[in-house]
């Protein structure tokens, strides 16, 4: 026996509405998070089960809100970039790009084609790790433990070589603005080659183990569908989105830093269920591979850091030993990088999808307002319509799916 | 000593050996479980726990784990139903340990006059028996998830025992093909017919006279049924843990969640024993009947020694191998891999050294049996080792099945082919008269 009461929390879904009063007695109310396994982060959706299936569910967000946004106003531009790995913290460097890609686009500097090159390997390798992390937490969530290790294994490479580019693992915070902490050390290319073979290696251990699998297929075919129509008035992007077939990502609908010059397809699926979102992953590990390949390939030699003077350091010989150089960098160090007044949003296609920085600058040298577009934001809209309807096994698998990245979705 | 008295005091023993067998067997199970699982996953496993710089290759983990779970705050959650939260593991464990009485590990032997069996209880109604105590096993899981006071174990407790009630159903009907076969209840009756070769019209088949031959989709059946039994993955949607958390026994700590973690793994010994018993022959050694082990005690002898010195060289090369390949260690640590590798080639040289002497001894009139039980035993348990091994390689490997699929695989698939199962196997034994 349940009285409206104890509904109230999921009164605003659609699943009650259609239920008659008298049905609604034999409800049970299950808080799936904010502490729970499969919600890999504090995350929380109410649901109202009727025997093992979700009537009606609701999501609650904002129990890893930092306050990454008013945060940024009180620090400078550079200062910010730090903040930024906290936000997809499974793909740190590719919120670096994002981030700073605004700012650059905001004083209309032209980065170096060196740094360009390596921020595409580096934001493609973190594609690579934040893909490798979905798909193995999500197998985890329908109870294939052992393509985890297939996954994080490699993903552990990657680090490794992320640790010898910019000193952290996770925290990389690798980009500035106008360019890169430092250049890439001279084995890199041969180290990014090997471990890329390792990858493709270890997708296809992952692939072997369960697209043949009956179990795999029963659980994620056909579940939690979500249409296009619906998906895309969500603002769905990335490949979620894609997996509904919709061809729409960003390095091909408005191509930035040189992805116009890649060879690449974009994977869609067909169908919009959890398993075109865990597969259409293994796809695009596939295409950023390519990318990385003819990448490394065309990389020229050059500047890693622009030599625009609002923003880039003077080497130490200059400060030392001349006057503009002195000057220069006390202005950068004291008074920061100030953007004239105005406003700017720009995006880039992290992992999941469009992320995009909206910043208003006023003139000083800390950002007037910054506003972070998290893709995943959108996605977890959509998850209590999308769970609707299921039994509690699917939301768990669904969830894993559309990739909640919890220090994104609340900032 | 009359025979009465040595009768009773036979069986007594033999029942405390079956009843702490799946005990001894739980330790080695969640090792088992805990290093295949690293193997199966590119990892090292378990290896930090250590007694003096004696870590046993990560056994002494489970050491640690009973200290930890001792030491553990015993919660009784408020609102629960305080009788039935506590007697919930207790039902579990007592019930995981009690099947094991009827099975035989070894063919009866005369030493001195006297009869020895290998068996604590040989029921007529045998395979009833164990029947009817697994599908007790599902109260203590039902009492758990209703008594604990929490939804998630309530859902737990659904699930699980729908589950069992539903796989019980094919697992019976599974095991009445088995009785068709061998005419008879009683699993001492069913081991010994298991040491014949397959006749089938009349003609001899040179294949042993084993379950899975005679009932070979009685055995999948059998199989996946115990699986579900047991709740393990696939099967494991009672704990189900990225979904319910830790399903039936999430409100459980300390010594109670031990019981429940212990008749976890118990079950799964006593499923492997079931097994192995019912389907692949029990103790019998293949192409070997006891008569014929009787009859040979020289063979059996050099056969012992043969296989002991195979395990001890094998064993005592893996553990040479795994020593030579770490480095930088030191110490105990340094020598752990090497002394048991030293043991096992000591093994293997003894048993090497025994085979050469046996052959102008002329043994007592004992021996024959001994030995033979010995081999015995030895195959019974390289059984079971295998079925354990299956559960654990198979839980790393495949994904859970989600409620209604797992009814629809219970009601749709596995009962029918059960039914058809009877239907063929009535039929040709019909033919075979």
């Amino acid at each position: 026996m349940i009285d409206s009461q104890t509904l109230l929390p999921v009164s605003s879904s659609k699943g009650l509405e259609a239920l008659k009063p008298q049905e609604r007695k034999d409800l049970l109310m299950v808080n799936l998070g904010p502490s729970h396994p499969a919600t890999h982060g504090t995350l929380r959706a109410l649901c109202a089960l009727d025997g093992e299936t979700i009537v009606a569910a609701v999501t609650e967000i904002g129990y890893l809100h930092r306050g990454f946004e008013k945060d940024c106003e009180a620090h400078t531009f550079q200062q910010c970039i730090p903040y930024t790995d906290r936000l997809n913290y499974v793909s740190a460097i590719m919120n670096n790009v994002g981030f700073c890609k605004a700012v650059e686009r905001m004083l209309a500097i032209q980065v170096p084609e060196r740094a360009i090159y390596i921020r595409v390997i580096t934001a493609e390798l973190n594609r690579i790790i934040d893909h490798l992390v979905c798909a193995g937490a999500n197998l985890v969530d329908i109870g294939a433990l052992t393509n985890f290790w297939y996954t994080f294994n490699v993903r552990e490479k990657v680090y490794n070589i992320l640790e010898k580019l910019c000193g952290a693992r996770l925290t990389s915070s690798y980009t500035r603005i106008g360019g890169l902490t430092r250049d890439v050390y001279p084995e890199f290319g041969d180290e990014v080659k090997a471990v890329l073979k390792e990858i493709r290696a270890s997708v296809k251990d992952v692939q072997k183990l369960i697209a043949p699998n009956r179990i795999f297929l029963d659980r994620t075919k056909g579940v939690c569908i979500i249409s296009k129509e619906r998906a895309i008035s969500y603002g769905w992007t990335g490949p979620t989105l894609r997996a509904c077939g919709v061809e729409y990502d960003l390095r091909k609908a408005e191509p930035y830093y040189n992805y116009s010059d890649f060879q690449f397809d974009i994977p869609v699926g067909t169908v919009g269920d959890v398993y075109d979102r865990i597969f259409i992953r293994f796809y695009e590990i596939e295409e950023s591979i390519h990318i990385i390949e003819q990448a490394l390939g065309k990389m020229p030699k050059g500047p890693i850091m622009t030599d625009d003077k609002r923003v880039a350091l003077p080497p130490k010989q200059q400060t030392y030993g001349n006057i503009e150089g002195l000057m220069n960098h006390f202005k950068i160090i004291m008074h920061g990088i100030c953007p004239a007044p105005g406003e700017v949003y720009d995006f880039t296609e992290a992992a999941n999808g469009e992320l995009g920085f909206y910043i208003v600058a006023d003139g000083s040298k800390n950002p007037y307002r910054v506003k972070c577009r998290p893709p995943c934001f959108m996605n977890f809209a959509a998850f209590g319509e999308m769970i609707e309807g299921s039994m509690i096994a699917d939301a768990v698998a669904s969830l894993g799916s559309i990739n909640i990245i919890a220090g994104e979705l609340d900032r | 000593m009359d025979n009465q008295l040595f009768t009773l005091i036979n069986i007594a023993v033999m029942t405390v050996v079956m009843w702490i067998t799946p005990l001894q067997f739980v330790p080695f199970m969640i090792w088992l479980e805990r290093k295949g699982s690293a193997i199966i996953q590119d990892r090292i496993g378990p290896n930090r726990a250590e007694i003096l710089g004696v870590r046993l290759f990560g056994m002494i983990h489970n050491f640690a784990d009973v200290v930890k779970l001792l030491n553990k705050e015993n919660i009784t959650p408020s609102g629960s139903n305080k009788f039935y939260y506590w007697l919930a593991p207790f039902w579990s464990m007592t019930v995981s340990l009690l099947p094991l009485l009827i099975i035989p590990l070894a063919a009866p032997i005369m030493v001195g006059g006297h009869n020895i069996v290998f068996q604590a209880a040989n029921f007529d109604v045998g395979i009833l028996y164990v029947l009817s105590i697994t599908s007790m096993g599902v109260f203590a899981v039902i009492l758990a998830g209703w008594a604990s006071n929490s939804k998630f174990s309530l859902l737990g407790g659904l699930r699980s025992s729908a589950q069992m009630i539903s796989y019980e159903l094919s697992m019976g009907l599974a095991i009445v093909g088995l009785l068709m076969v061998y005419q008879t209840t009683q699993v001492s009756a069913i081991v010994e017919n298991q040491g014949a070769l397959v006749t089938a019209w009349g003609h001899a088949l040179p294949l042993p006279n084993w379950g899975i031959f005679l009932q070979p989709f009685g055995f999948i059946l059998f199989l996946v049924a115990s699986f579900a039994e047991t709740n393990r993955n696939p099967f494991d949607l009672a704990e189900g843990e990225s979904e319910l958390v830790a399903g039936y026994h999430i409100e459980y700590s300390s010594v109670k969640f031990a019981l429940f973690f212990m008749a976890e793994y118990s079950n799964m010994v006593v499923a492997a024993f079931v097994i192995s018993t019912l389907f692949l022959g029990g103790y019998q050694v293949p192409y070997a009947p006891t008569e014929v082990l009787m009859a040979h005690p020289h063979g059996v002898l050099i056969a012992l020694c043969v296989l002991v010195a195979l395990k001890g060289g094998v064993l005592g090369y893996i553990f040479q191998v795994h020593g030579e390949r770490q480095e930088g260690l030191k110490g105990v640590r340094k020598a752990e891999p090497f002394f048991f590798a030293y043991l096992g080639y000591g093994l293997a040289l003894a048993a090497i050294v025994v085979l050469f002497l046996s052959f102008g001894w002329t043994l007592p009139d004992w021996a024959p049996g001994v030995m033979a039980a010995v081999l015995q035993l030895g195959a019974l348990l390289a059984k079971v080792f295998f079925f354990c091994w299956l559960f654990v390689w198979v839980r790393w490997t495949l994904p859970r099945f989600r409620y209604d699929q797992l009814m629809r695989l219970g009601w749709k698939v596995m009962l029918p082919l059960a039914l058809v199962n009877l239907l063929v196997t009535g039929l040709v034994l019909l033919t075979q008269k």
